[in-house]
């Protein structure tokens, strides 16, 4: 089993394309990676019930990273957790990492075994590439 | 409180949310994302359509489907952030008006992470709770809300969307400490006094 992860974001375009950018690095493995995105009626927004859904199934048991885009994204996630049973929200971790290049980090690692510290920990180191290389 | 009179303060708020729909995003597109009038809009009819299809029993069951909905149906940061409100107030609707609505305030400044002075929803919940834990009425904390809303208008956001504006953010009143405003006319409208009957839970 693997670490499940949640992409949480205002619009289900946004979060569908960095899914399939980040999936791009796993072809053929497969990995729990669950979107909560944008408003019922396909508008833009956050919906804190639909993140707790994908929290839970995303998660197999070794517990979830959850990664998001900005404002309200954050405070939804975050009322998710009100929602989870104990044990789920304990093995579930909010992640402050850019949310494309995270992803990517945090796919790769997961599928790989890793630890939900570990695939956080990956998810937040996502913006280095991009520095190295503009310094 | 009981539960017919939280839906119709709930009711009520939804009915001036409506009204005021253009002007909250009016405000929201002058500092924001422009979404502020719909959201809440939005969200506050999900409210009473799902405060009628099944009344709830007491006063916290009305508290906690409230909660529930704007965290879903609202969209933005207000979902988290109204729904927050109403969920802690149902944690402490047994200990009377003035203490459930200072329970939900500390979950939104909890939630939120913003203080008195950022232009937020805060600045007018909070002068609004103090004036009932210091006895003052219904009428009298919805003033204060309302001086809260018009006091944001010089100030410089430092949350959410508006914070990406900077400077450009003054001049106008913060959408969320407006829709507060309406919350707090709403309960002064359709509470009456009941707040005066301290923690005397009367459901």
């Amino acid at each position: 089993m693997t670490v499940g992860i949640v992409v949480v974001s205002h619009s289900r375009a946004l979060a569908d394309a960095a899914v399939e950018l980040a999936r791009q690095m796993l072809p053929g493995r497969p990995l729990a990676v669950e979107v909560a995105a944008g408003t019922e009626d396909g508008g833009l927004g956050t919906d804190a019930a639909a993140v707790s859904a994908a929290i839970e199934a995303a998660d197999s048991g070794e517990g979830t990273v959850v990664l998001m885009d900005l404002g309200s994204a954050v405070l939804s996630a975050e009322t998710a957790l009100e929602f989870l049973a104990d044990d789920v929200r304990e093995r579930t971790l909010l992640t402050a990492a850019p949310l494309v290049e995270g992803l990517v980090g945090a796919v790769v690692v997961a599928a790989g075994g890793a630890t939900r510290q570990q695939v956080a920990a990956e998810a937040e180191r996502g913006l280095a590439p991009k520095q190295a290389q503009l310094t | 409180m009981n539960p017919d009179q939280l839906t119709a303060w709930l009711t009520r708020f939804a009915e001036l949310v409506h009204e005021h729909r253009d002007e909250l995003t009016a405000l929201d597109s002058a500092i924001g994302d422009a979404d502020h009038g719909s959201n809440m809009d939005r969200g506050m009819a999900a409210v009473v359509a799902a405060l009628a299809e099944a009344p709830p029993a007491d006063a916290a069951a009305v508290l906690k489907r409230t909660g529930a909905t704007l965290v879903s149906k609202v969209g933005g940061a207000s979902g988290p952030l109204y729904g927050t409100l109403f969920l802690r107030m149902a944690g402490s609707a047994d200990a009377g008006f003035a203490a459930s609505l200072r329970a939900g305030f500390e979950g939104v400044l909890a939630r939120g992470k913003a203080e008195p002075g950022d232009k937020t929803m805060v600045d007018a919940l909070g002068p609004a709770c103090d004036v009932l834990d210091a006895g003052g009425s219904l009428a009298q904390a919805a003033q204060a809300a309302a001086d809260g809303r018009d006091a944001t208008v010089p100030l410089v956001a430092r949350k959410g969307r508006a914070s990406y504006l900077g400077e450009r953010s003054a001049g106008h009143a913060d959408p969320g400490a407006t829709s507060t405003a309406l919350l707090l006319q709403a309960a002064a409208e359709t509470l009456g006094g009941s707040q005066e009957q301290g923690g005397e839970a009367t459901s």
